[in-house]
Order: C-alpha cells, then sequence, then structure tokens
C-alpha cells in the first residue's frame, strides 16, 4: 500500500515531485522540532521543586536564522508549485477536446463523433485530451487521483482540465465538491485504451465483443451500476433518493397524482426515458431522462436484472 | 473586634451567590466567562457525539447504520455547530472573558453590561440553530451555493442563527478591544502585557472586520433563497464562485479567530511550567496580530480548483505562504522557551506540549494545500479533513484543554485529581493521532471528503480512524467527568499553585466579585522567572 495513487498520467509525476519534495522537507522540519520537543521535555525534566533556571528571552541570531530559513524554503515551494500548476494549466494545442456535463449524480461524457457514454469516460494511451466541462445543476469537482487532476464544474461557465493518460486500464473517477445525497455515488471510470482497441472502440466494435458472453440480467446489473441508478436507486429496500428496485417490477406504485398503477416493463421503460412523466409520490422530480444514453437494448437489459430482484 | 473588621473587609468570591437569576443577570466578566464556558462545551460535546455516530458509519465501505442523506445532516452538523458555537466563540469568549480583565489588573470588562448583551445574542443565536434542528440543512458548514439554494433542507434557519451570533462575535470584540485599550492597570505597558492578550487582541480585531462579510454573505444567501433574487445560483444569472469568495473571506480569518486564543494560552502555561521567560516575545505578540492583518489576504487558497483565474491562484498561493511564516516561529520560540528550563509536566503543560506537536503537523500538511499543484491532487480530500482537524483539534481543543486544567483552580477555586487528567490526556492524545493521522494517507490516495460510502480498497484506514475516535471519545468523556468532579469533591485551590507571577493568580481563587481590592502597580513583565545573570543589564 503506496502513500500515492498510481502514476497514470504525464501531470502525476509532476505532482508528485512537488508532493515528494514538500513532505522531505516538512518531515525534516517535523523531526527537528519533535527532537527538541521530546528532549527538553525529558532533559529538563523537574527533579527538585528549588532548581535554578536561567533567565533567557530571547536571541536575535537564532531568531533570525529561524526566520530566514523557513522563508526562503517557503518560497522554492511556492515556485516548484506555481510551475507544476503552470503545466497542468495549459493544454497543448493537439489536444482532443472532450464535453463533459455533470448533473446530480452522473457523469456524461460527449466525443468529437457525437458518440456519448455515461459515467465512462473513453480515452486514448498517449493522446492528451482536453476536458471542457459544465455542470447541469449544483458544483461537481472531476476528480481522477491516478492522474492527479481536479477541477471544479460549475453551471453558467465551462471549465477545463486536461492530461495525457500515460498507461492502459481502468481508473476511478470521483465526484469530489459535495452535491447532494448521491455524491459519493457520482463515481465513474476513466477507460483508458491502447491506440488500437481506441479505434476499435471509436468503431463501436468493443462493445459487443465484451459484452456478448454476458446473459440479459447481468448485463442490466452492469448498467445499474455503471449508469448512475446507484446513486438514487438501492437494491435491498431502502429508501435514498429514488424508490428502490426491490420488487419494483410487478409491484405497486403511488404516483404524484394518487393513481395506483402496477408496474410492468412498459411503465419501467418510460420511467427511464421520461422520468418527469409520471412521478412517484413522496419522491423528487428529480431523476434524470436516459434518452439518447441507454439503448433499448440496455433498458431491457435493466429490466430482465429488475426482475431477478423480486 | 479586630476579627470582625477582618470578616467584614474579606472580598466576597464572585462565585459565592447562587439561583438562576444571579447567573443570567450578573455582569461579572468570570460569571459571563462560565456561562460561555458552559455553553461551548455542551454543543462541543453534541457536535462530537455527531462525529461519533457517522465516524461509525464509515467503519464500512457501504451502508452502515444510517442512509446517505443523514450522514450529510450529520456531517453538516458537526461541522456547523463545532465552528460557529464551539470554536469561534470558544477560548475568546470564554477565557478571554474570565482572564482580560484579571490579566491586565481591571476591574471587569470595559462595557459590563454589552458584554451580557453579547451573552444573550449567543444564546439567541444557538436556540435559532437549536431549532434548525427539526429539519436539518445537509449543505455542509460551508452552504455553498447553488446547493444551498436548490436543497430542500432547512438552510435559512441555520444560516440565520450564524448571522445573530456573528453580532455576538462582532460585540464581544469590541468590548475587549477598548478592555485593553483603557483599563490597564498602571504600570502595564503594551510591552509587559501577556501573551494571551495580545492574543485576544488580535483576535477582537478579527472578529470586528471579518465577522460582517459573513453576516451579508449570509442575508445574501437567504434573500435569494426567499426573494428569488439571483446572486449566486448560475440558474438565475448569478455567480457560484463568488459565494465561495465571500464566505472564505470571513471563514478563513475566522480560523485565526479560532487558533490565535489557543496560541495565547500556550504561551502563558509554557513558562510556567518552564520556569523560564517567553523566549521571543516581541516576535510572538506582533506575530499574532501579523497573522491576523495577511489573514485577510488568503482566502481564495480554499479554491484553487474552483474555477478561479491562475493570476488570482498564484498571488493567493504566494500570500499563503507569507502567514506561514509568523506560525513557524511562535512554534519555535515556545520550543526554545523549554531549554534550560525546569519543566513540570503537569496535564496543563501535557496539554500544551501537544498543542506544539500535533499543531505542527498541522502547520506542516498546510504548506502541502498552499502549494498550488499539490493542492490540485489533496483539495477537497480527506487530507484536508486531516489537516484541518490537527490544526482545529490538534490546536485549539488542545489549548482549550490546557487553559481548562490550568486555569481552574483559579476559576473555580478547587482543584481536580491530576492522575486521572493526565490519563485522561493521554487518551485524547493517542486517541486524536489515530483518528486524523490514517486521514491523511485516505487523502493523499485520493478519498474524496463528505462521502457516506466509499471504495473498499479504503477500509482499513477507515476502520484505523473509527477506533481512534472511540479512543478520543473516552478520553474526553473523562476529561468531562474528571472536571465536574472536581468541583463538588476537588480540594480547596490555593492561590497560586503553579508560582506563577501573572495578575490573576495575585488574588484570591476563586477572584473576589471585583477582582482586585486595589488595583495594583505593575513594575515587571508577566515573565520574569529565572535567576537574572548579571550579564544581562
Ligand atoms: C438523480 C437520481 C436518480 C438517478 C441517477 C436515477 N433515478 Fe430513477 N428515480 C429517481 C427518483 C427521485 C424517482 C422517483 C420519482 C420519479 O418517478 O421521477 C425515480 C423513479 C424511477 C423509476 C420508477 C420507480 C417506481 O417505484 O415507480 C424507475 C423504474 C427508475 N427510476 C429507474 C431508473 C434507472 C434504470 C436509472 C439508471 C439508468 C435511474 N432510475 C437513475 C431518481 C433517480
Ligand atoms: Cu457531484
Ligand atoms: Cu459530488
Amino acid at each position: 500500500m503506496s502513500w500515492l495513487p498510481e502514476v497514470a498520467s504525464n501531470l502525476a509525476s509532476k505532482v508528485d515531485g512537488v508532493l515528494w519534495f514538500i513532505t522531505i522537507i516538512s518531515l525534516i522540519f517535523f523531526i527537528i522540532i519533535s527532537t527538541f520537543l521530546i528532549y527538553f521535555a525529558i532533559k529538563y525534566r523537574r527533579r527538585g521543586d528549588d532548581e535554578e533556571t536561567p533567565y533567557i528571552t530571547g536571541n536575535l541570531t537564532l531568531e533570525l536564522i529561524w526566520t530566514v530559513i523557513p522563508s526562503i524554503l517557503l518560497m522554492v515551494i511556492f515556485v516548484y508549485g506555481f510551475v507544476v500548476f503552470k503545466d497542468m494549466r495549459t493544454p497543448p494545442k493537439e489536444a482532443t477536446e472532450i464535453n463533459v456535463v455533470a448533473k446530480q449524480w452522473l457523469w456524461q461524457f460527449e466525443y468529437y463523433n457525437g458518440k456519448k457514454t455515461l459515467n465512462e469516460l473513453y480515452v486514448q494511451q498517449n493522446r492528451p485530451v482536453k476536458m471542457v466541462m459544465r455542470s447541469d445543476d449544483v458544483l461537481h469537482s472531476f476528480f481522477v487521483p491516478a492522474f492527479r487532476v481536479k477541477q471544479d464544474l460549475m453551471g453558467g461557465r465551462y471549465t477545463q482540465l486536461w492530461f495525457t493518460p500515460t498507461k492502459v486500464g481502468t481508473f476511478q473517477l470521483f465526484c469530489a465538491e459535495y452535491c447532494g445525497t448521491g455524491h459519493s455515488k457520482m463515481l465513474g471510470k476513466v477507460i483508458v485504451l491502447s491506440p488500437e482497441a481506441y479505434d476499435r472502440w471509436e468503431k463501436g466494435e468493443e462493445e459487443e465483443e465484451g459484452v456478448a458472453s454476458l446473459s440479459p440480467a447481468e448485463r442490466g446489473e452492469q448498467i445499474y451500476a455503471n449508469s448512475g441508478c446507484n446513486a438514487c436507486h438501492s437494491l435491498d429496500g431502502s429508501k435514498l433518493v429514488g424508490p428502490t428496485f426491490k420488487g419494483l417490477i410487478g409491484g405497486e406504485s403511488e404516483l404524484e397524482d394518487g393513481e395506483i398503477i402496477t408496474a410492468d416493463e412498459n411503465y419501467v421503460r418510460e420511467s427511464i426515458l421520461e422520468p418527469q412523466g409520471k412521478t412517484v409520490k413522496g419522491y423528487p422530480p428529480v431523476m434524470p431522462s436516459f434518452k439518447g444514453i441507454l439503448s433499448d437494448n440496455d433498458i431491457s437489459a435493466l429490466i430482465a436484472y429488475m426482475k431477478t430482484l423480486n | 473586634m479586630a476579627n470582625h473588621t477582618v470578616a467584614e473587609t474579606l472580598p466576597v468570591p464572585f462565585l459565592e451567590k447562587t439561583g438562576i437569576l444571579s447567573w443570567i443577570l450578573s455582569t461579572d466578566h468570570k460569571r459571563i466567562g462560565i456561562m460561555y464556558l458552559v455553553s461551548i462545551s455542551t454543543f462541543f460535546l453534541i457536535a462530537g457525539a455527531f462525529a461519533l455516530t457517522f465516524r461509525f458509519e464509515l467503519l464500512t465501505p457501504e451502508k452502515n447504520i444510517m442512509d446517505p442523506h443523514t450522514y450529510n445532516v450529520l456531517f453538516t452538523l458537526h461541522g456547523a455547530i463545532m465552528v460557529f458555537l464551539f470554536i469561534v466563540p470558544g477560548l475568546a469568549a470564554s477565557f478571554g472573558n474570565f482572564l482580560i480583565p484579571l490579566m491586565i489588573g481591571a476591574r471587569d470588562v470595559a462595557f459590563p453590561r454589552l458584554n451580557l448583551g453579547s451573552y444573550w445574542i449567543y444564546l439567541l443565536g444557538a436556540i435559532i440553530i437549536l431549532i434548525a434542528l427539526l429539519k436539518p440543512a445537509d449543505t455542509g458548514w460551508t452552504f455553498y451555493t447553488p446547493y444551498s439554494i436548490q436543497t430542500e433542507t432547512d438552510v435559512i434557519m441555520i444560516t440565520l442563527g450564524i448571522f445573530v451570533l456573528g453580532f455576538s462575535s462582532i460585540l464581544t470584540g469590541l468590548n475587549f478591544i477598548v478592555t485593553i485599550h483603557k483599563l490597564r492597570a498602571p504600570g502595564m505597558t503594551w510591552h509587559r502585557l501577556p501573551l494571551f492578550i495580545w492574543a485576544s487582541y488580535a483576535t477582537a480585531i478579527l472578529q470586528v472586520l471579518a465577522t460582517p462579510v459573513v453576516a451579508i454573505t449570509l442575508l445574501l444567501l437567504i434573500a435569494e433563497r426567499t426573494l428569488g433574487i439571483g446572486f449566486f445560483d448560475p440558474a438565475k444569472g448569478g455567480d457560484p464562485i463568488l459565494f465561495q469568495g465571500f464566505f472564505w473571506f470571513y471563514s478563513h480569518p475566522a480560523v485565526y479567530i479560532m487558533i490565535i486564543p489557543a496560541m495565547g494560552v500556550i504561551s502563558e502555561i509554557i513558562p510556567v511550567f518552564a520556569r523560564k521567560p517567553i523566549f521571543g516575545y516581541k516576535a510572538i505578540a506582533y506575530s499574532s496580530l501579523a497573522i491576523a492583518l495577511i489573514s485577510f489576504f488568503v482566502w481564495a487558497h480554499h479554491m484553487f480548483t474552483s474555477g478561479i483565474s491562475e493570476v488570482a491562484a498564484t498571488i493567493f498561493s504566494f500570500l499563503t505562504f507569507l502567514v506561514a511564516i509568523p506560525t513557524a516561529i511562535k512554534v519555535f520560540n515556545w520550543t526554545a522557551t523549554l531549554y534550560k528550563g525546569s519543566i513540570w509536566l503537569h496535564s496543563a503543560m501535557l496539554y500544551a506540549l501537544s498543542f506544539i506537536w500535533l499543531f505542527t503537523i498541522g502547520g506542516l500538511t498546510g504548506v502541502f494545500l498552499g502549494a498550488l499543484a499539490a493542492d490540485v491532487h489533496l483539495h477537497d480530500t480527506y487530507f484536508i479533513v486531516a489537516h484541518m482537524h490537527y490544526v482545529m483539534v490538534g490546536g485549539t481543543v488542545m489549548g482549550f484543554f490546557g487553559a481548562l486544567h490550568f486555569w481552574y483552580p483559579k476559576w473555580f477555586g478547587k482543584m481536580f485529581n491530576e492522575n486521572i487528567a493526565k490519563i485522561a490526556w493521554f487518551l485524547v492524545f493517542v486517541g486524536f493521532n489515530l483518528t486524523f493521522l490514517p486521514q491523511f494517507i485516505l487523502g493523499t490516495q485520493g478519498m474524496p471528503r463528505r462521502y457516506a460510502t466509499y471504495p473498499p480498497e479504503f477500509q482499513t484506514l477507515n476502520e484505523l480512524s473509527t477506533i481512534g475516535s472511540w479512543i478520543l471519545g473516552i478520553g474526553i468523556f473523562i476529561v468531562v467527568v474528571n472536571l465536574i468532579k472536581g468541583l463538588f469533591n476537588g480540594e480547596k485551590a490555593p492561590q497560586n499553585p503553579y508560582n506563577s507571577l501573572s495578575l490573576e493568580w495575585s488574588v484570591p481563587s476563586p477572584p473576589p466579585h471585583e477582582n482586585f481590592e486595589e488595583i495594583p502597580h505593575v513594575t515587571d513583565w508577566t515573565y520574569g522567572y529565572g535567576k537574572k545573570q548579571n550579564t544581562e543589564k
């Protein structure tokens, strides 16, 4: 277990340089102060009531030394932190742009070719990307520890962030700015593909491949976890932001207007595509629409999965 | 006959009168100090209980005992109550009230009735906040917009309470500034003042200058929620970062409102138990003022990743490093005071030494957050949580406990059980470190703060932290029981149990109603411990 996450972007090693540098300087100071504290406390421990102590009120040389040396070190740290920060804020011109929209509590990514993904960001190894980000509602923050990048998103203004992923693999994306009940479930994945795999993904081949081996219900389970349903819907009968999925299909739902309906496949489908159409009583109308994000196949898979929860 | 005259002139201890009215209508600074002390301690325990509860939730990655909304409410209340009802009024209002007149040789503060009024305003604010618990907010203690505008929980009530508390803070600050300027005993020149007074003075200036800003900010927030005026919500044409700017313009100086009085306490405790003059008196005194001043210009270091411009970020990073320097100087001075001393490891001294050690960790980890590139990675993670608790608990609360154990005999005229106090200190110290050290690593590894649930790889460190919180909780419980027990069956305290030279120890324990029978003439500074060598003048 290391104190820093793995290094998976060009920026990560630079930031680690700053982190290590400060750590070493801090440790030196910490050790000096601890040593003196403990040494003095033991060495000069009171042994009798009438011990004589010297009258020392200060020492100009000492005080100058311990003002000047830390000041210089602090300035060095400041400059080092600034230089790397400058890099982090200056995307290269050739960076590919990806649009990011955050909303309570999911991430939407839109690529240059019009492709869209939810909570999964696909990027190519060693190709710089620039995120152009905004929020649909409250503040969120795009944070990928393995890349050492973080930037808040807000409504009414675009914010940016860039990085070059250097390692193939899957990396955790967090929402780091508190955004309400589903904050800790506003998770995503950054999937870094090799250039060949990325090509295939762009053409839409990758998807079918991995998926073919799964049953619909298994695929539905994945979608539940990856598309953000889990931020608002539980599986164990407890109430989160929205009603639980347990016993949903075939069970009864009371709508806002008092009507009681039995939830069937069509109702679920409608709830996913047009959530504001029929809303369930006692819940805020906050569910986002998944129209254009989840395909018909995805929805069928979700329904198959929900049926297993009864 | 002779006996009779003595009895008549014998001063009445301030605690003598009983009955509720003798308290709630008292303008005696020592009684008002006790009312603050009891109030803030109560809120400290309540907010601490909230923390224990949600720390228990974090024992497991997924849901343990509460749903995410409840979790969010609890950390909001923990933060808001700790900050606004405990730590901001904190040492300044309780020990400040008790000590300032005694230390400068005055009979009371400059405006005793205003002082009582401040306490009542504090209580009013507290009651409003308690009412707000009926539908508690879930915004975090920072009330960031636009979430605080959109959430369906009751944000207005709690911010209104904080708004009211602000007046108490401002009035107390004013009162202390005038008191320190006008009521010093003859001979008590500025450079003879105890450092706690310097610290209180710097704090009071901050209270007076910074608090109005948060008051206005919260009013704007309330106006936006009730009237729909778009100050901060982009959906209404407002600017969401503006709120953060306003909020931290107060809340950063407020951090120093919270810590500077504790630094003052440490500067009092160490010389007494080391029997040495404080090392570098002027450096410590003026660094309080320097910190107070610079702290007005560093607020945006809470916002490096919020979307502020690079230039702004750079300037604020630079200024943040500036504020680190006077802070470091104090730590060196305290440590140097121990050199060649005769150190009595009384429980108050143990808290003071813990303060130096923990505050050093808090300060050094602050350097990480001031450095731009490092802050990007660490911001809004558990690293922040750990850092801030090392400063606020490792710093202020240790200072508070130190002050409690140090001035307890003077204030209440009783002694507590010193052995139990040492055991409690040990538990507090170990528990605190076990709770918050792992959180630094959680932060560098990337665990975001304010997470009701978390990925399983973070579980071990979270478990350690939760176990630590139990030890810390037990420690604090023992502190409280020990001190309360002392009130009832503690021995009677002598006038000056530690042979301190400060004025408050020159009056009986507990002090009489108007402190000094005769206003003392001060001829030397407070720290004249040790044997003067011939070479020294
Ligand atoms: C931001 C939170 C949120 C997210 C994310 C979310 N939902 Fe919902 N959902 C709600 C809320 C709140 C309701 C109840 C009010 C309503 O009907 O709109 C609801 C209702 C539903 C219902 C109707 C339930 C009933 O008891 O009648 C279904 C079905 C549903 N959601 C499916 C999904 C699926 C599938 C996903 C993931 C692809 C999802 N939701 C994502 C908040 C959310
Ligand atoms: Cu978010
Ligand atoms: Cu969030």
